[in-house]
């Protein structure tokens, strides 16, 4: 019973941890333009897809590829941010909503086209040799999942509380004229706003490729899950979309292990009507504020 | 973007006749009109693109070595796209525009659906190559087709279960069309074999991780097999997932896993996995009395050869269906449609790529089990099983 009980959550807190990385890339795009970026899950799959691509193609070492391929992503992310939506920075929020809807279909159509449709395998970074804790087997992949997001939440911290360009970030998610007016460089922020989610899309996706191959569809129903997540935990709260993950994808676990398998996709969405319906700013944003 | 590639043919073909005519010489024999759509682009254009470099390469084949009963054949293909009401306007076309004598094509089971209707009020032979059983069950008139069906992969797979002397079976399931109708005919041909199905669990598509319904399977009581239906990128995780569980059970899995890909992304978690495919697959570890053997060499070679990139089992679909319908009018000594259509029906004991075709007014497929080879992953390739 234990035994069982501990694999679902080991099996959520997984898949939670890569919904968790998915929805704080939501929340600090959010923050920095009230844009929601749909392209946050084409993130993830250019992450995983130029990791095999470097590794296995070009034959580069994986400690090589791995940064590389962040660092390739994060080039789009801001290309993305300098040449798709800064030129229409006037328009209208939902205007730039379907931009990111755009840009996602292109970023996915351009994959198929320079690498084809297929999966792709990428190895796991300490192999793939179950680790057994008394009966509940662990992909060792998982720990660095887990791990890695735990680093990602502290180094997130330092950054939005130490750094300068962390606190300008906060500053502008607050109150974006009076951050202006204090010398806040906007168009930079909102440029290293889409860099930044674009790394933490790619890191999700390097570190899940190996766990579930990477293929140009793979980033859609993770950005969806990742949505639900920063939704749940309240849009523009980086630390609530780790919660909201987290809990995302344990639901989802204990649903298929418990209930059934066929309602385990249902449960995010689910989750995100119960939230919109009864807690509209997710679990911690705090009630909308009319400024006049 | 449409495929004129044939029309050209056509043109120059009809261009060269008229030429001839011009210069007096002997008119040519009226061609055997052989119309195409395939997915040659688009989602299902792994299958297209095989499917119509062979019949290209047989066409012309068969053309140099002076037609079928003297008459040329003329091919005019158009490309799907993989698009459904695309291929039924490309059919329309063909019935009514270009007048073909008979229908080869339609990669995937929803192009193929859509034209159905179409064949079968013109009254033309139609040969498809797609999957689903549903194309040929219940039989359709002018409807046959050469692959596998899902239905045909489950039966081996119980057979080879039963051949072990085991039956109670855990069942996993993607939710994908092929990966339903895999599941249902799981569970409808589950009674036949003396089979119980003592898990049932399925998985949505592009999930990342299948541990919980995994570790289900696992703490039932009394499993002796586990069948997974489905393909592509979940079938490999679902594979790997039951790797990490340490399920140990015969592991099967359907002729849609069996790919190098497959293999290839699963690594050691498919070592010992068993699956149902086309003799062609393995067809150098053949015994030399297989049936089979010599034409799937031959096909091999022929197509390795003129393209230059390895063979797919989908291009066998292409040649079953062509030299099922060569074979048909060559029978009939016309194109007459209904002779033509009723010599398919008569195909028997037709050896082809996929297997040996026996077709009947109640089947319009024609394949056994033995159209199946059982083939186990080992050291990541394919070992041919007794």
């Amino acid at each position: 019973m234990l035994t069982e009980f501990l694999q679902f959550l080991l099996s959520g807190i997984t898949v939670g941890a890569t919904y968790a990385l998915v929805g704080v890339g939501f929340s600090i795009i959010y923050n920095a333009s009230q844009v929601i970026n749909f392209a946050q899950g084409e993130f993830v799959m250019l992450g995983g897809m130029m990791t095999w691509f470097l590794f296995d193609a070009a034959g580069l070492p994986l400690a090589v590829a791995v940064p590389l391929a962040i660092a390739g992503t994060v080039v789009v992310g801001v290309a993305l941010e300098k040449f798709a939506i800064e030129p229409a920075r006037n328009a209208s929020i939902v205007t730039l909503i379907i931009i990111t809807i755009g840009a996602s279909i292109f970023l996915r159509g351009s994959a198929q086209l320079v690498w084809g449709r297929d999966f792709h395998a990428v190895p796991a970074l300490s192999g793939d040799a179950p680790i057994n804790l008394s009966g509940v087997a662990l992909n060792p992949q998982s720990l660095w999942v887990v791990g890695s997001t735990l680093v990602v939440i502290v180094l997130l911290h330092w950054f939005f509380s130490r750094t300068m360009t962390g606190r300008a970030m906060r500053a502008v998610a607050f109150n974006r004229l009076a951050a202006q007016l204090a010398g806040v460089n906007n168009r930079r922020i909102l440029m290293f706003s889409f860099g930044l989610s674009a790394a933490l899309g790619a890191l999700a996706g390097v570190l899940i490729a190996p766990i579930t191959l990477t293929y140009p569809d793979v980033g859609i129903m993770l950005g969806l899950k990742g949505f639900c997540a920063a939704i749940l935990g309240g849009l523009g709260y980086p630390y609530g979309a780790i919660v909201g993950g987290l809990i995302v994808g344990i639901s989802e676990a204990m649903t298929a292990g418990y209930i059934s398998s066929a309602y385990k996709d249902a449960v995010a969405f689910v989750i995100i009507l119960l939230t919109l319906f009864f807690m509209p700013n997710g679990l911690f944003g705090r009630r909308g504020v009319e400024r006049v | 973007m449409r495929e004129i590639y044939g029309r050209a043919v056509t043109g120059v073909l009809s261009a060269l006749a008229v030429l001839c005519v011009g210069a007096g010489g002997a008119p040519a024999a009226e061609p055997i009109k052989i119309g195409s759509f395939l997915a040659v682009t688009g989602g299902a254009s792994f299958l297209g693109d095989p499917e119509k470099k062979t019949l290209e390469m047989y066409v012309a084949r068969i053309n140099e070595a002076g037609g079928v009963a003297g008459r040329p054949i003329e091919l005019t293909l158009y490309d799907s796209g993989t698009d459904a009401k695309k291929a039924a306007s490309f059919v329309k076309r063909l019935i009514e525009d270009d007048k073909v004598d008979i229908i080869l094509g339609g990669t995937t089971t929803g192009e193929t659906m859509a034209v159905v209707p179409l064949v079968e009020r013109a009254g033309i032979p139609f040969i498809s190559f797609a999957g689903a059983g549903v194309i040929v069950e219940p039989v359709k008139k002018w409807v046959f087709k050469t692959p596998h069906t899902d239905g045909l992969a489950v039966r081996k797979i119980y057979e080879d279960i039963r051949a072990n002397g085991h039956s109670k079976v855990a069942l996993f399931a993607g939710s994908g069309g092929f990966d339903k109708s895999c599941r249902k005919n799981a569970h409808e041909l589950a009674g036949k074999y003396q089979i119980e199905i003592v898990a049932d669990e399925t998985h949505g598509k592009g999930d990342t991780d299948m541990t919980p319904q995994l570790t289900k399977i696992k703490n039932t009581d009394g499993v002796q097999a586990f069948l997974y239906c489905g393909f592509g990128a979940d079938a490999v995780v679902a594979a790997k997932n039951y790797r990490q569980l340490g399920l140990a059970l015969p592991h099967y899995q359907s002729h849609g896993s069996a790919s190098k890909r497959f293999v290839a992304g699963t690594g050691e978690a498919s070592e010992g996995m068993r699956l149902p495919a086309a003799a062609l697959l393995v067809a150098k570890q053949l015994p030399d009395s297989h049936p089979q053997k010599k034409l799937a060499l031959q096909f091999e070679a022929d197509y390795e050869a003129k393209y230059n990139e390895p063979i797919s089992t989908f291009g066998g679909h292409a040649y079953d269906g062509l030299m099922i319908a060569i074979g048909a009018i060559e029978r009939a000594g016309s194109t007459d449609p209904e002779k033509v259509r009723a010599e398919i029906e008569k195909t028997t004991n037709y050896i082809g790529v996929d297997g040996i075709y026996n077709m009947s007014p109640e089947d319009h497929l024609g394949l056994d089990t033995n159209s199946f080879v059982m083939v186990e992953i080992r050291d990541g390739d394919w070992q041919l099983i007794e």
